[in-house]
């Protein structure tokens, strides 16, 4: 950025440079001209011009005279030297009458009392600033609070500031029209704000409308300067600050933070709803996979018993009374070895028999704790109509139990 | 040097005689020429003029449009019997100098007072008729436009066009800002508490729905649980009814044996046996 200013600043010096002598040159042919056109055209009417030439001719006479004169009427021209600068227009007032407006460079008038200049710059950008003040070098502002607070539609009063940048779009209009044209704009300024935020309601003029009512403003103010005829140009509207006043800054911020409340709490409510239906999908999927295995197990379970069943009952058609024997006896076998046994002859005696069963007990306790049966595996299917229940009666609990926590924090 | 001193005295007084008899009217300006104070022309065109010196003097009027800005506000009262302050600024502009010198003597204070009050009793008029709320939304620029006209009927008498009449500030007092306050306060607050029930409202909605999606969820996924269990039982019971049933006698003699052997399995188990039973014949036998 620095280096193309640099190069921009570079040419331009260098297009001043080519600039100079024409400029110059144009300078003489204008003096000359407006001479030329000054004399020649008033010398009807203008008594000027007449005591002019005898004086000439006289100050041929005498020698001291003429060099005099010459040089009184030469310091008398050099007055109407002026320079216009970039971005500003001369205005070139001959006898009061505006006669011709020039650009900016070296220029020259008809000097006093015939023509006059003035130089109004026309480009530069002027603000004001309405609502505040800033001070200069600091940055610091001031409220002015007479000309920011203002009255809304609804009735509410609101305290707003902004600033205005304007230029002239015709250097004569503005002259000649106005005896404060600048002054005009401020007057038109708190005008047309205050007609616009008076058409609003308070929450459009804070929140989304603030763009809008700029630009309306905007607007308003050239339509006011226009009918003037200010020769002013509003370039733009800049809201600096729209707030409410300072009385009731509190309860709006709360209200702003209430929406928020109002956000926090809804993402709240959804981040459990996350939580717990997800959960409850992989409950129900767990649910449903284990009554299919219960199902299949069930099934496998039975048409092994009756494979099994139907195997040996082939078997024992062949021979049914060595079989049924048979079975009886390995049952009786497979018991017998594995229960602790207790004789009782009942016919041989007839005595009180003593058996300290409680001790047999304790004893076989300490010696075959380890030998625990599998038949824990087959109980598994009665469990599981336990464990859904427990579920749903779990879930039921916690459901009444979230349900009266929240009762207790929202009261 | 008689030469010179003769013209340089000729020409120093024909300095001051044109002086004397001329004069400029500027572009902004209007003049008025007035011969022994009585009113003879008026310049409206910007130039250089002659006038008999001495006898003839001229007096010079802005042309431009002004500016009267009321600096201190005016308390009016509305329709409804509420005041509020009101500052106005007027633009205005001489277009008749004679008729404006001879109204208020070119004096512009005194004209700016003459526009105030005639501007002012419009303003009052026009106020009472109306609502602050009219006043400051709907009807501010109908106003603005009724008051410019009256004014400026009234004030062409004296040489005075307006250009235009601007209600600048509407204002309520400060013990009426008071009370705006108080209600701005008011009505904040109760959006901020039905942004925070709607809030809780909202959440408890959101959880409650979740809730039953849960539940509905769980109790489904139950009953299609029961139902393919269910499913399990019969068809397991099928298949033991369809085999058992080819013999049920050496059934229940085979699944008795079964469990009797499941029951005692244990050295736990303490059975108590009767010498005499049928296990025991042999080894009876035997002993004999």
């Amino acid at each position: 950025m620095d280096n193309m200013h640099k190069m921009i600043n570079k040419f331009k010096n260098v297009l001043a440079a080519e600039e100079g002598p024409p400029d110059l040159d144009e300078l003489f042919r204008d003096v000359k001209s407006k001479l030329n056109s000054f004399l020649g055209g008033k010398k009807r009417q203008g008594p000027r011009g007449v005591p002019n030439q005898p004086n000439d001719t006289n100050g041929a006479d005498s020698i001291p005279v003429g060099p005099i004169i010459l040089i009184v009427a030469l310091i008398w021209m050099a007055t109407g030297f002026y320079i216009v600068d970039q971005g500003s227009r001369g205005i070139v007032l001959r006898f009061g009458e505006n006669t011709e407006i020039t650009q900016p460079g070296p220029r020259w008038h008809i000097p006093y009392p015939i023509e006059a200049v003035e130089i109004v710059n026309q480009e530069q950008v002027r603000t004001i600033e309405v609502g505040y003040r800033s001070s200069g070098s600091l940055g610091t502002t001031s409220q002015e609070l007479r000309e920011s607070l203002m009255l809304t539609g609804d009735e509410n009063i609101i305290d707003l500031q902004f600033a205005v940048q304007y230029n002239l779009k015709s250097v004569q209009d503005y002259l000649f029209n106005n005896r404060s044209a600048d002054g005009s704009v401020r007057g038109a300024a708190e005008t047309a704000i205050r007609e616009i935020v008076g058409k609003n309601e308070m929450d459009f003029v804070l929140y989304e409308g603030r763009e809008e009512i700029a630009i309306k403003t905007k607007d308003l103010m050239q339509d006011i300067l226009d009918r003037y005829i200010t020769g002013i140009n509003i370039n733009s509207v800049t809201m600096q600050n729209a707030q409410p006043p300072e009385q009731v800054q509190a309860s709006f911020d709360d209200a702003v933070k209430a929406k928020q409340d109002l956000e926090r709490q809804k993402n709240e409510g959804q981040a459990y709803a996350n939580d717990i239906i997800p959960k409850a999908k992989g409950s129900a999927a767990r649910l449903l996979a284990e009554a299919n295995g219960y199902k299949v197990s069930v099934e496998n379970e039975a048409k092994g018993n009756a494979s099994r069943f139907d195997q040996i009952l082939t078997e024992y058609k062949r021979a049914p009374e060595v079989t049924r024997k048979r079975l009886f006896l390995e049952a009786q076998e497979k018991i017998m070895s594995a229960v602790s046994k207790v004789i009782v002859d009942q016919k041989e005696s007839n005595s009180l028999l003593y058996l300290p069963l409680d001790k047999i007990i304790g004893q076989k306790r300490e010696l075959n704790y380890d030998q625990r049966d599998p038949s824990q595996a087959s109980n598994q299917s009665p469990n599981q109509g336990n464990s859904t229940s427990d579920v749903l009666n779990s879930i039921n609990e916690r459901s009444r139990g979230a349900l009266r926590a929240r009762e207790r924090d929202s009261r | 040097m008689k030469n010179l001193s003769r013209l340089l005295v000729g020409l120093f007084t024909l300095l001051i005689l044109l002086s004397l008899s001329t004069f400029t009217v500027d572009q902004r300006e209007h003049a008025v020429v007035f011969r022994l104070g009585e009113i003879v022309s008026v310049k409206a065109e910007p130039g250089l003029y002659f006038k008999v010196p001495l006898v003839e003097n001229v007096r010079f009027f802005d042309k431009r449009i002004l500016t009267y800005d009321s600096s201190q506000p005016d308390r009016f009262i509305t329709s409804e019997k509420k005041s509020v302050l009101v500052d106005s600024y007027i633009k205005w502009r001489i277009y008749d100098p004679a008729k404006y010198y001879v109204s208020v003597n070119g004096d512009e204070r005194q004209a700016e007072r003459r526009l105030t009050q005639t501007v002012n009793d419009g303003l009052r008029a026009e106020f009472g008729k109306r609502t602050i709320q009219e006043v400051v939304s709907g009807e501010r620029s109908e106003i603005m436009n009724i008051i410019k006209e009256r004014a400026d009927s009234d004030s062409r008498q004296i040489g005075i066009e307006i250009i235009d009449v601007r209600i600048r500030r509407v204002d309520l007092p400060n013990e009426v800002s008071e009370s705006v306050y108080q209600r701005m306060n008011a009505e904040r607050k109760s959006v901020a508490n039905e942004l925070r029930s709607q809030g809780f409202a909202e959440s408890e909605t959101i959880r409650a729905d979740a809730e039953k999606q849960r539940d509905i969820i769980i109790t489904d996924a139950y009953r299609e649980a029961q139902i393919i269990k269910g499913q399990g039982d019969a068809k397991a019971s099928r298949i033991y009814a369809d085999t058992f049933s080819k013999n049920p006698e050496f059934y229940d003699f085979y699944r008795s044996l079964e469990a009797y052997r499941k029951s005692f399995d244990g050295k736990d188990d303490i059975m108590v046996l009767d010498a005499n039973s049928d296990f025991f014949k042999y080894l009876r036998g035997s002993s004999k």
